[in-house]
């Protein structure tokens, strides 16, 4: 498995050596007309409701223009109101509280699950290693309504286990309470995302010069430097892409907590950016309003994405 | 092997990890575990543990339903078409990347990133109403059309590496002993780029299998619900769940992707992280 990652990850690195590999004429319009179906469907599908979507945010477009009044231009109107809506804020610390709390706590159990499957027994290690891939590979919808049924009011197995261990949890109900809301959407998160940070971080773990390791040891260097001088150097780029790709899919969450909203959460008091926006929009017919909500949020993503887009393209520049 | 473990190390990795296996497991074996239980024995005050005198009545409840029927009906076509329709687009796209150098070609793969980190989240409201202007909401095409865009990126992305892996001079030589360049590609090239398509169909194929956040917002009519929109609605706060069906039907969603994950995993990982991984 982790041979079959480095592999590839060489192969798209290396590409074809500029000049050994002879191209075929330049200048011919054969790449352009290649390209010209994917560009068509990203242009369709993408491009054109990107800009449709600037356009929409500063429009006035509720719901009387559902009713086919024109919608009105009204420049940054929607931002201003939105700035000046404390909801918004509200909402966006909230993503972004969610978004800090689950990637940290991700990267420290992926990354702690990486350094210690290397002291592992092999048949431990083979054990975590299959335990993960399948908690992996559960469909996200599927593992909601898993972990809905275990933190299930009347008959879920938590509280069963919670009553059990001599704590009042009988027909606690999780949902409820927005910090238990949370509480319950963070373990799904963590618990779905910790294996993808587990493997990628074992995996580079496997190309640490084994020899600089012992040599550190013969120069006397104990456990904490060891891994401050040594290990951390060495996975440092896979931590700081992994850890940017992190916070990036945790801004974005919506399944999870749309779903538990479904589920019994109260809405208004558990919405982060993905869910406020559909509620605004779809829910509510507030187009140009959860438009602004949604430029916002590509925004904040696109500060984000600047170093991942970055260090993906160190690679590219040394083709 | 590399440098000896020190034994209390050994013992508390050993722990941990075992630990960490339980933890991961348990969702999935409580899945197929409930899915096979009788309603009295879900609806009791003590867990049953393993489905000893389970039977499969769950799942015939799950295919007694058109519900369901009509749902696998949507997801196999929106899937279907989403595979084929990404794979064509993203294949032609990759060979005009990694064979040729253009001008824009920079421009392209920078963009192709930018793209793959854009939240569906922040674009779906348009991506509705553009939908609703054309008439496609509601229709495997509306959907396939947003899930094509969705995958090319990281498709394209993944079998540029496969296409630039297959030396140019195999083609040429091809090309020297009588084959036009047409031919050379399909004979030569084509046939060692079958795995790289098998790979990302598989991803096209987990991703649209399992997608809700667009299907929730494109397919608004119970008719044409696809499998996660079918399975998430089972979960209503005015029913009295019937956990026994919606483990039965997670566990039928959940095989095909399981069997097919194991399949390509190595490569998904490989994918988002080989910048950072340097060869």
């Amino acid at each position: 498995m982790t041979d079959m990652l480095s592999h590839t990850a060489r192969d798209t690195s290396r590409g074809p050596v500029p000049g050994t590999a002879p191209r075929p004429r330049r200048g011919t319009p054969l790449p352009y007309a290649l390209l010209v179906p994917a560009v068509l469907a990203l242009a369709v599908a993408l491009g054109y409701p990107l800009v449709r979507q600037v356009v929409l945010s500063m429009q006035d477009f509720g719901l009387a223009q559902q009713f086919g009044r024109p919608p009105e231009f009204v420049g940054a109107e929607n931002y201003r109101q939105l700035v000046a809506d404390g909801y918004l804020w509200r909402v966006t610390l909230r993503s972004i509280a969610f978004c800090l709390v689950n990637a940290v706590l991700t990267m420290a159990i992926g990354v702690g699950l990486a350094l210690l499957m290397r002291h592992m027994s092999r048949g431990v290690r083979l054990l975590v290693q299959t335990g993960l891939l399948l908690a992996w590979a559960m469909p996200v919808v599927a593992s909601l309504t898993v972990w809905q049924w275990l933190f299930d009011t009347q008959y879920g197995v938590v509280n069963y286990v919670l009553t059990g261990l001599g704590l009042d949890y009988e027909g606690h109900g999780w949902l409820l309470r927005p910090l238990s809301f949370f509480f319950v959407a963070t373990v799904i998160v963590v618990w779905m995302s910790v294996p993808f940070v587990a493997f990628t971080v074992y995996a580079a773990l496997t190309q640490l010069p084994e020899e600089l390791v012992e040599a550190a040891e013969i120069d006397g260097a104990g456990a904490t430097s060891r891994f401050r001088h040594v290990v951390l150097p060495t996975i440092r780029p896979v931590l700081l892409v992994v850890g940017l790709l992190q916070v990036i899919w945790d801004l974005r969450v919506f399944t999870q907590i749309y779903i538990l909203q479904e589920a019994g959460g109260s809405a208004r008091d558990t919405n982060l950016l993905g869910t406020y926006i559909y509620r605004l929009g779809i829910g509510g017919g507030e187009f140009g309003m959860s438009a602004a909500v949604a430029i916002f949020m590509l925004a904040l993503t696109v500060v984000l994405t600047a170093p991942y887009v970055r260090a993906m393209l160190r690679q590219e520049g040394e083709t | 092997m590399s440098r000896p473990t020190r034994p209390a190390l050994r013992a508390t990795a050993n722990t941990l990890g075992v630990l960490a296996f339980l933890l991961s497991v348990f969702p999935v074996y409580w899945m197929v575990n409930s899915s096979f239980l009788a309603r009295n024995e879900i609806r009791s005050p003590t867990p049953t543990w393993v489905p000893f005198g389970g039977d499969l009545d769950n799942y015939r409840t799950v295919f007694a339903t058109d519900q369901f029927l009509d749902a696998l009906q949507v997801s196999l076509m929106v899937t279907g078409l989403t595979i084929v329709v990404a794979l064509l687009f993203a294949f032609v796209a990759a060979v005009a990347v990694s064979r040729f150098r253009f001008r824009g070609r920079l421009t392209f793969i920078v963009t192709l990133l930018v793209i793959q980190m854009i939240p569906v989240e922040g674009l779906f409201i348009s991506q509705y109403k553009m939908l609703k202007a054309m008439d496609l909401l509601n229709t495997v095409v509306g959907l396939t059309l947003v899930y094509v865009a969705g995958v090319l990126p990281f498709t394209i992305w993944t079998l540029r590496g496969f296409v630039a892996g297959v030396p140019y001079e195999l083609e040429e030589a091809a090309m020297m002993d009588g084959c036009s360049r047409v031919q050379a590609f399909f004979r030569v090239t084509l046939p060692l780029l079958a795995p790289g398509l098998v790979a990302t169909g598989v991803f096209g194929f987990i991703q649209a299998w399992n997608e809700f956040t667009l299907a929730l917002v494109v397919m608004t009519r119970e008719d044409q619900r696809t499998l996660p929109l079918w399975l998430s609605t089972f979960t209503d706060v005015n029913r009295g769940t019937d956990w026994g069906g919606i483990m039965a039907g997670s566990t039928l969603i959940a095989i095909p992707v399981i069997v097919f994950f194991l399949v390509v995993q190595g490569r998904m990982v490989s994918g988002l992280t080989s910048g950072a991984v340097k060869g």
